[in-house]
């Protein structure tokens, strides 16, 4: 039986083969012995100063917001090494992987950033490393799978299904249940079956964590707003998981809204509130009425996931976060803003999340604080933008 | 006495395993599909596995993914599968069915929904293949109230725990896993499974069937040979169709002969 709760009110569970049930069972153990082992916590924490760069800056916006009642901060994850908040749990899970005695790690990636936060993890801990990616995506992301090769590990395309995230995951929950004995397999989210939900938002802690300290040493109090984009969910319930008990900080998620949720070309599970089983847990997913897994879609990579993590399914059926949806347009907007306003360029995946900030920003009609998560540099999504905006792009908003 | 028990001490009597050979359900489309099943049938199939198919088939190597897809791309929906399932069963009375499946296709309309349209289609039992004993028990209630038999699979890697569960709750047959990994010929068995077979036993199990990289009579005499009821067969069948999808009588043939020749295997 599972030592943790596996699920999140309804939400949640192992709907996985029979097969894999001793190795996620082994991986609670690890990590619930790990959580327990001070010399574990200290190569994790020092991992994260030392090569990884923790703390990240709280960068207070100078320009960028006209309304002089609101204060609007930025969680600085875009500064970790790897140019994004993924670095902190690849780290943690590639310890648990040598913890278990395995010398092999799975992973899936969609653009390549996962799979990237992968590689590095296993080049600086010596763990062989091989990473599933859609062929459409092995294609469109050619400096990504070139990073990961260079960082050693084996980049295998998946022609299956429709080749991009999804099929990943399944590829590599297909690797997974025939090498369990030997191989870790590095989930990239806070979704999928018990108990990765619960290590992934672990190994993020920390970005809550260091957010509630630095904005307690700048503001004296708790920020009104704690705003995270969601496609899998880790940076948002790293983010969130400090603040669930403070009822006075609003906890706000921002799904990709894509070309409109009419469309239905987006990636906005919650928004649209459809419940089924995907990749192991029960939570809301994009699908068909018989069933059927749908493609999400999404300017940006990193959110464009069927389906979020059971966490965040239970904290919007409670009603103690709340989930919106921002469009590729509104994102792309927000993208230009803070590069021409405060010399950062964030990742598209972010600047979801700070799209809406700025529409909170501009209705606010008393004192307010504002976090965002900027879970990462936008350096990764240049070569989608320009093709976006265009080689003539001249700055003009 | 339901299907299985009359499927077993007929075979018993006979001194026989069971061949039960899987096909995805509408591959490549329901009209050929519904001729393929009965063909299988009529070269002495003992029982029937059949999948459902699902966009993202998590326990399926890449044959049976090929054969979802097909199925998938010709407008194939469970609706369309009960139906043609529901005139098989008219035409042949006593063959067990199962299926075989993946658990959003049922709990998107209610796992009570699903069952009924299976048990109303003729369907002996089902096995859903991502939901492990530990999220099984929404799914054996209902199995339990409508009379289909929830299969549940016994790994190679099972606890005792697990083990004690599946002699608890198990109906129709236990579906032995030959080893880890997904489906596919690329992998072979590892039979005999003896240990494993003889502790099912103990547990007193529904009675074992082994599956996952059967593709040969040898196997499947090595299965029966090592205690085993039966074996099932997939992706080896499903290559016969896929090989021959512009060819219906010669694909009919092939079927033919394949599953004589692992019928024949399964004498004890």
């Amino acid at each position: 039986m599972n030592q943790l709760d596996s699920k999140f009110g309804e939400f949640g569970g192992m709907y996985v083969p029979e097969l894999l049930i001793p190795a996620l069972d082994q991986l609670e153990k690890a990590f619930l012995d790990a959580k327990d082992d001070p010399a574990f916590q200290q190569e994790f924490t020092s991992l994260l100063k030392d090569y990884a760069g923790r703390p990240t800056a709280m960068t207070l916006t100078r320009n960028l917001v006209s309304n002089p009642k609101v204060k609007l901060y930025l969680k600085r994850e875009d500064l970790l090494h790897g140019g994004a908040h993924k670095t902190n749990q690849v780290l943690g899970q590639a310890l648990l992987t040598k913890r278990m005695g395995k010398t092999e790690v799975i992973a899936e990636t969609g653009a390549g950033q996962h799979g990237t936060a992968t590689a590095l993890a296993c080049a600086l801990l010596g763990l062989k490393c091989r990473i599933y990616m859609g062929a459409k995506d092995v294609e469109r992301q050619a400096p990504n799978v070139f990073r990961m090769r260079l960082m050693g590990a084996e980049v295998i395309p998946v022609n299956a299904g429709s080749g991009t995230l999804k099929d990943a995951v399944n590829e590599a929950l297909r690797d997974w249940s025939a090498n369990y004995d030997k191989a870790h397999y590095l989930l990239g989210t806070a979704a999928g079956p018990h108990p990765f939900p619960h290590i992934v938002r672990e190994f993020h802690l920390m970005i809550g964590e260091e957010t509630r300290a630095q904005i307690l040493e700048k503001e004296g109090r708790l920020p009104d707003a704690v705003v995270a984009c969601v496609g899998g969910g880790s940076n948002a319930i790293g983010m969130f998981a400090d603040f669930i008990d403070e009822p006075s900080v609003r906890l706000i998620g921002v799904e990709p809204g894509g070309k409109g949720l009419h469309t239905g070309e987006h990636g906005a599970t919650i928004c649209t509130g459809s419940k089924g089983i995907l990749h192991g847990a029960y939570t809301y997913i994009m699908q068909d009425k018989e069933g059927q897994i749908e493609e999400s879609y999404s300017v940006s990579a990193g959110l464009d996931y069927p389906a979020v993590g059971p966490q965040h399914a239970h904290l919007a059926a409670t009603g103690r976060a709340e989930y919106v949806s921002v469009t590729d347009e509104e994102a792309l907007n927000a993208f230009q803003l803070l590069a021409r306003k405060e010399g950062i360029i964030p990742a598209l995946e972010s600047s979801h999340a700070l799209a809406h900030a700025l529409n909170m920003a501009d209705e606010a009609d008393e004192e307010t604080v504002i976090v965002v998560n900027l879970s990462g540099r936008g350096d990764k999504d240049l070569g989608h933008v320009i093709k976006i905006l265009g080689e003539d792009f001249n700055g003009s908003l | 006495m339901d299907r299985y028990e009359a499927m077993f001490a007929r075979l018993n009597d006979k001194n026989e395993g069971a061949f039960v050979p899987f096909v995805m359900v509408g591959d490549p489309d329901i009209e050929t599909s519904e001729k393929i099943i009965c063909q299988l049938i009529e070269s002495g199939a003992d029982a029937l596995e059949l999948g459902i198919p699902y966009s993202d088939p998590i326990a399926d190597g890449p044959t049976i993914q090929a054969a979802a897809i097909r199925a998938l791309e010709n407008g194939v929906t469970p609706g369309k599968c009960f139906e043609m399932l529901a005139r098989v069963r008219a035409k042949y009375p006593d063959t067990p069915i199962g299926l075989l499946l993946y658990s959003n296709l049922v709990v998107v309309h209610g796992i009570d929904h699903f069952y009924g349209l299976a048990k109303d289609a003729g369907v002996d039992s089902i096995l859903v293949a991502d939901v492990p004993l530990r999220e099984a028990k929404p799914f054996l209630d209902v199995a339990n109230q409508t009379g289909v038999a929830q299969i549940l699979i016994a790994p190679p890697n099972a606890t005792e725990e697990t083990l004690q569960q599946i002699g608890e709750h198990s109906r129709g047959y236990t579906y032995l896993l030959g080893r880890a990994g997904v489906t596919g010929v690329e992998t072979a068995a590892d039979v005999p499974a003896e240990a494993l077979i003889s502790k099912l036993s103990d547990y007193q199990c529904a009675p074992p069937i082994l599956g996952f990289g059967i593709s040969t009579p040898a196997q499947v005499t090595t299965a029966i040979q090592a205690g085993a009821a039966g074996a099932i067969s997939g992706s080896a069948t499903v290559n016969i169709i896929a090989k021959h999808l512009d060819d219906l009588p010669a694909m009919l043939e092939a079927l033919n002969s394949f599953v004589s020749d692992m019928k024949s295997a399964t004498a004890k």
